[in-house]
């Protein structure tokens, strides 16, 4: 047999201001799995500001890295990474190349995908190696509604994958692997300048364990506070609708849905939503669900845990009173 | 200043029937509109159009019934729509999208911005505008959910990613996608419904493209990947218990069972 002219996967790194996001151990971990079904080593690429902790990387499984140094990293300008990119992944040769679906990914990977004149899969759910050696690319489509099966006929074999979908790599501190830095390419004229990052107030709700949200039934933005205590108490934050967040209830930080933010929270409580499909998107694969609901009828019923049919400003009250009474206790 | 807004004729997500006995996409039983995200585009354009004089051109891949969508476009503010369509555009995948989209840009006189959504509901990828920014070789930036500035030669907007806001300064000819947070679309007037009923839409086929596309750059043909396969998952079924009455007690159960899966500190 002739050698394949595209070997290996290749894991893009994420991180932001030098700090490794959690996907790309998740990557890490699929990564291994495909790399070994091929019989092809596990290759992860970061392009960050110096001093990053890349050992981390091969801690993770990758079996070499490649680290373009350089702090103009420090800030997310897509074309200076999608330039170095590009050239990384043409010398690397991968067979298979992984990007986060986080924002930062979607928006570069697209970009390096068309500059290679490769196809690119997004948002995958799941990744399997076929018979021929081919990836199997599955994502849902049609706003979750359906999931494709998708082959890509062209090298290399491009796909986004969603946060949180796999495990995280284990972690061995005796592994061993290469590390080959390089430097960027930087050009002179830049057509993307940024500005400034304005500073917000650092609110992450894909990474809270619980989420207490609130829908059309929430009357006033002040009785958010309701949600907010109960939030609190349970350590988790609150979260919304798309409806809340339209109304100018609140921000769309915490908007739950489809064109708000995925959660995958241990515990999620909806109180007043009525379920409508593209606030399922963001939350259904909570582990555990509460419905809290005026109307038996309302489709969040179904895909809950427990479905309580009953008026939210009674049941939030006896959910905190209840708490409280159990700390005081303890 | 020319802008181009990307739009995509989608069918009505409420209404498309998902089969998953036999893992099939009807959409023929829903009807159609204009992708929720792009009329976020077209009215951010409009805006810009409003301040600064600008001429605004909708344009959209589709089959012959996604002229009705460039017409909305027009009763929405739009100046004038081309539909590119033709049956060797049929099967695209994101890239052939893209490369179609691109090389018609490229047909326009002139162009300094261009808006798409940040993704469509039923294709529900996000990568066609970053991919004709490429084929152009201009610059993208994603997630805008705010235009600040409008220069001679540049655009500043504020990019919502990496978990921040961040202002960038663009220079033209450029990119642009677009959150629902930039706006809030309006309803086209009754005079410009009336005007957008007798607006000429243009059609361009593959022949209108053949100096800047290649044939076997399109459609199924030009498309790297391909979808071998759908399933339309059933609904998750969860253990459901529901409770009317004595609600005070069945929270109690729900308090046990928070423990027992170590959600609740016991
Ligand atoms: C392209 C697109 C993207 C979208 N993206 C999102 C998204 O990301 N997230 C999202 O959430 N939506 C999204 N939507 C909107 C979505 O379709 C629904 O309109 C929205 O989720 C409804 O919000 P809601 O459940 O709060 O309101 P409603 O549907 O009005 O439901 C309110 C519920 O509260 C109950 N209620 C009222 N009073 C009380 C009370 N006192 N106690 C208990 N229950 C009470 C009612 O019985 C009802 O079921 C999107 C729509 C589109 C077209
Ligand atoms: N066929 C099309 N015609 C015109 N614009 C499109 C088409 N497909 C996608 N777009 C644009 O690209 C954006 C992202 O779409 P997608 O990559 O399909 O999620 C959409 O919001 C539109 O602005």
């Amino acid at each position: 047999m002739t050698e394949k002219a595209h070997k290996g996967v290749l894991v893009y790194a994420e991180h932001n201001k030098g700090i490794i996001h959690k996907v790309s151990y998740e990557l890490l971990g699929k990564g291994r799995e495909l790399a070994e079904k091929l019989g092809a080593p596990l290759y992860a690429i970061i392009l960050g500001p110096k001093d990053i902790d890349i050992k981390e990387l091969i801690y993770r499984g990758a079996d070499k890295v490649f680290y373009i140094e350089d702090d103009v990293f420090n800030k997310p300008e897509e074309m200076l990474y999608k330039i170095n990119l590009v050239e990384a992944i043409k010398d690397i040769k991968p067979e298979i190349c992984l990007i986060g679906a986080t924002t930062f990914g979607r928006s570069l990977a697209p970009r390096v995908a068309s500059a290679l004149g490769t196809g690119l899969t997004a948002d995958c759910t799941e990744l399997e190696i076929d018979d021929s050696d081919k990836l199997i690319q599955i994502r849902p489509a049609f706003s979750d509604n359906i999931l494709a099966h998708i082959h890509t006929v062209t090298y290399p074999q491009m796909a986004t994958i969603r946060y949180k979908e796999f495990f995280e790599a284990k972690r061995d501190i005796n592994r061993e692997g290469e590390i080959v830095k390089k430097q960027g390419i930087i050009p002179e004229t830049r057509l993307v300048e940024i500005l400034e990052e304005i500073k917000g107030d650092g609110i992450d709700i894909t990474e809270a364990e619980v989420v207490v949200a609130g829908g059309r039934g929430i009357k006033t933005p002040e009785d958010l506070k309701l949600l907010k205590e109960l939030a609190d108490l349970l350590g988790g934050m609150i979260g919304a609708s798309r409806d809340l967040v339209d109304q100018g209830y609140i921000s769309s930080d915490y908007q739950v849905g489809y064109s708000g933010h995925r959660v995958k929270p241990k515990l999620y409580i909806a109180c007043g939503i009525s379920g409508a499909p593209q606030h399922l998107a963001g939350m259904r694969d909570s582990e555990l669900i509460i419905a809290i609901n005026t109307d038996p009828s309302a489709p969040i019923f179904n895909i809950a845990d427990y479905g309580i049919v009953g008026d939210l400003y009674e049941v939030v009250p006896m959910f905190i009173e209840k708490l409280k009474r159990q700390e005081s206790i303890a | 200043m020319n802008i181009v807004v990307l739009l995509k004729q989608v069918p009505d997500m409420e209404k498309v029937k998902f089969d998953s006995e036999r893992g099939v996409v009807d959409r023929k039983s829903a009807g159609t509109e204009i992708n929720p995200f792009d009329l976020n585009a077209l009215e951010a354009a409009v805006q810009i159009s409003e301040k600064l004089q600008s001429q605004v051109i909708s344009m959209t891949m589709g089959p012959p019934s996604a002229e009705e969508a460039l017409k909305e476009s027009i009763a929405r503010g739009a100046n004038d729509g081309i539909l590119l369509t033709d049956r060797a555009f049929g099967g695209a995948d994101t890239k052939a999208t893209a490369v179609t989209l691109a090389n018609a840009v490229k047909k326009l006189s002139s162009y300094d911005l261009i808006i798409c959504g940040e993704k469509s509901v039923d294709g529900d990828t996000g990568q066609v505008g970053a991919e004709v920014a490429e084929f152009l070789d201009i610059p993208h930036v994603y997630y805008v959910d705010e235009v600040r500035k409008i220069e001679e030669d540049y655009i500043t907007v504020v990019s919502n990613i990496c978990g921040g806001r961040y202002i960038k300064r663009v220079k033209f000819p450029a990119l642009i996608s677009v959150t629902k947070d930039i706006n809030t679309p309006r309803l086209p007037s009754l005079r410009n419904k009336m005007m957008a009923r007798k607006a000429e839409i243009k059609k361009w086929s593959i022949d209108d493209l053949k100096e800047y596309l290649n044939p076997e750059e399109v459609g199924l043909k030009g498309s790297p990947t391909r979808v071998k396969r759908i399933e339309v998952p059933p609904e998750i079924k969860r253990q459901g218990k529901v409770c009317r009455n004595n609600i005070s007690s069945f929270v109690d159960e729900i308090f046990k069972a928070l423990k027992e899966n170590k959600i609740l500190e016991g």
